[in-house]
């Protein structure tokens, strides 16, 4: 059964996309025929949501392997594309673009480190990982380091960086449930919640791979759709990406007409001004933390499990490494619309000779427009007239950054079906990212710790039962703390960047690329680089000096090196691994032949 | 081509190791030296774009993109050239 769903693949996804599009047409049509904006968006997001539970549902396993890695038999492509939504969270979907709006140039540090990291994957981890052949990262460095201590201290690191990026796909979901579903967001985090639980609580691995391929159909279409209609209908071109190079100028030339950088007279809190350049980058300072930004993100994503465990499902090494490929061009398609996503709105607002440009025109005429009623209503934006001119100034606009992808198609005029369908991408971006953190936490919990720590004996019933009841139980936990608010989505994301690559890069990479590293010296590695790297956190975070504008966004550039310098230092210090080890990372580097874990 | 699978094996992980090196100088170039300089090269344009801003917006990706797949198929090269290919 499990054989010919894999061989009908192309088929199943190509019903599946032409589904999807034929439901997109109906609500189209059903807009047309006066259902309220309210229901379209209902509809959308519950739709696709019955859609992945009930992929879910038909991927049930009580099989180890395909619970673990999916039975090792996801085809390259379609691995691409789950690694891709697992990938893309519900930051890089909903808070990229409006942060490019917001930030200009030093943000497109994210957009870079989210994409280099990949070579980095592909270079040293993937294809040796998946000839490693575990079913999680602390399973890597559990065998080859040797001992409990060596496991347990990945798992720790694991569970603390997952565990900080889950809160914040948590919170989107809510916050995207909440207002989809029109219910408050403590109880859209739950909504939000069981969906996810839905898809990979039964089938494990398997499960998420299938879901997290129909969830990026949705996203990719949904982030689309609306740049390309928005582009052809204010005549952009017909392909923005190649085209918006004069916006981007013409945004520099705008910039000084509309007083960018001006105060604004009085803060709203939440909300904020424009008030930074589009692109000026000012060399020097400006660079340094491009570049540290970048470093953390590139390292953060080679060491990240929930990434890295995609790579365990494929058939092959070589089908692990085009699986990399893949997955970077579909992530690719993403990241390069979202600056120019962010020129184009930004430049349709500020040009006095747009119809669409609000900067400049009375405050009475403004307040019209039914995308500023409807956004203003829910507290997101906001109109206040600071010197009381009647006129609105762009110091007097105030905005939340996270809804410049949702507010994109009404500030263009598109119909209020593509919102709809915008919400159920964002929607998308968050389930399948939080589905894989979930996973990997929940996987690492019961096979590492539970199965090779605490019960090596317990059968394979009780460990699928025990990594279901983690699952739920973290599930919840993670939704509880999302309830809470207690930090905003990107933070958390490049927090959770920061403590995988201060703990697991190097341990990690120099498993494979270093035959002297030791256990002593990995364990020394993980726990230096984490505590170093957690311990500048705390240092800034309750008010002490910032060293070389090394902020909270980028402490990795901390822990990493204490990492490295630990690893080695211990490892020169203590004895060479024995002649199986080596022989062991010989064999990892091979290409050919079995893996070398077999049969948990 | 004489020579013991451990010999093979031994050629097969310095190519392996060197186009790793080569890879890894090209993607440092492309993520960290090039957005670095930024300022210097938005004084050039191109297909309409400021050149440092191009770069962190879509160059750079490109390259990623394209990196990957050449390693890839450089990889594979060495692999059945080794023998150890699939």
């Amino acid at each position: 059964m499990q054989g010919k769903f894999v061989d009908n693949l192309p088929k199943v996804y190509g019903l599946y996309t032409g589904g999807f599009v034929l439901f997109i047409i109906l609500m189209a049509v059903l807009e047309q025929m006066g259902m309220s904006a309210a229901n379209i968006g209902i509809l959308f997001v519950a739709f696709t949501i019955v859609i992945y539970a009930l992929i879910g549902w038909l991927s049930r396993t009580m099989e180890v392997e395909a619970y673990y890695v999916a039975g090792r038999e996801v085809p390259a492509v379609y691995n691409g594309m789950a690694t891709a939504a697992d990938w893309m969270s519900g930051a890089s979907f909903v808070a990229l673009a409006g942060g490019i709006y917001f930030g200009g140039y030093p943000y497109l540090g994210f957009i870079v480190g989210w994409t280099g990291g990949y070579v980095l994957v592909n270079a040293l981890m993937a294809p040796y990982l998946r000839k490693f052949g575990c079913y999680t990262v602390p399973d890597f460095i559990g065998t080859r380091y040797g001992g409990n201590l060596a496991r347990f201290c990945a798992v720790v690191i694991l569970v603390v960086a997952s565990f900080t990026y889950v809160t914040a796909q948590i919170n989107a979901t809510g916050t995207i449930a909440a207002r989809a579903l029109q219910i408050p967001f403590e109880v859209g985090v739950w909504v939000g919640l069981l969906g996810i639980l839905f898809c990979s609580m039964l089938g494990g691995m398997r499960a998420v791979t299938w879901t997290q391929v129909a969830q990026y159909i949705v996203l990719i279409i949904a982030y689309l759709v609306p740049v390309i209609w928005m582009s052809n209908k204010q005549g952009f071109g017909l392909i923005p990406h190649f085209s918006y190079g004069e916006a981007v100028q013409r945004i520099q030339e705008l910039e000084p007409a509309v007083k960018l950088g001006l105060k604004a007279a009085s803060n709203v809190p939440g909300l904020a001004i424009l008030t930074n350049p589009h692109n000026a980058p000012g060399g020097g300072a400006d660079s340094w933390k491009f570049i540290t930004l970048a470093i953390c993100m590139m390292a953060g994503t080679a060491s990240l499990p929930h990434i890295l465990m995609r790579y365990f499902t494929t058939p092959s090494v070589r089908q692990a490494r085009k699986s990399v490929a893949y997955s970077l061009f579909f992530i690719f398609l993403l990241y390069f619309t979202a600056p120019a996503l962010a020129t184009l709105t930004k430049l349709q607002l500020l040009d006095p000779t747009l119809a669409t440009s609000i900067i400049g025109k009375s405050i009475a005429e403004v307040g019209n427009l039914s995308w500023i009623q409807n956004w203003s209503s829910v507290g997101m934006l906001k109109i206040v007239d600071g010197n009381a001119d009647g006129i609105l100034q762009l110091n007097e606009f105030f905005m939340r950054a996270d809804i410049v992808v949702l507010a994109t198609p009404e500030i263009a005029g598109l119909p209020y079906v593509i919102s709809g369908l915008v919400a159920a991408g964002g929607m998308a971006a968050a389930m399948s990212t939080a589905d894989g953190l979930l996973l990997a936490i929940a996987n690492a919990l019961s096979h590492d710790l539970y199965y090779k720590i605490i019960d090596p004996k317990a059968d394979t019933k009780l460990r699928l039962v025990v990594a279901r009841v983690l699952l739920i139980g973290i599930g919840a936990l993670a939704a509880f703390v999302a309830s809470m608010k207690l930090t905003g989505i990107l933070g958390a994301v490049a927090w959770a960047f920061c403590f995988a690559c201060s703990g697991l890069f190097f341990p990690l990479v120099l498993g494979i690329w270093w035959k002297r590293a030791n256990r002593a010296g990995a364990i020394a590695g993980m726990v230096c680089g984490f505590v170093a790297g957690a311990a500048y956190l705390w240092y800034i975070r309750t008010g002490g000096d910032v060293w070389w504008v090394i902020d909270h966004l980028r402490f990795g550039i901390v822990g990493m090196p204490v990492s490295l310098i630990a690893m080695v230092v211990v490892s020169l210090m203590t004895a060479e691994p024995d002649a199986e080890t080596q022989a062991m990372v010989d064999e990892v580097r091979n290409p050919s032949g079995d893996t070398i874990l077999k049969g948990h | 081509m004489a020579g013991s699978t451990s010999e093979k094996l031994q050629v097969h992980w310095a190519k392996t190791r060197n186009l790793t090196w080569l890879v890894l100088v090209i993607w440092a170039v492309f993520s960290l030296v090039i957005p670095g300089f930024a300022k210097e090269l938005n004084s050039m344009t191109f297909i309409g774009f400021p050149l440092g801003f191009y770069f962190c917006a879509q160059g750079s990706l490109i390259v990623f993109v394209l990196l990957i797949f050449f390693q890839n198929w450089k990889q594979d090269a060495i692999d059945d050239e080794a023998g150890v290919g699939e």
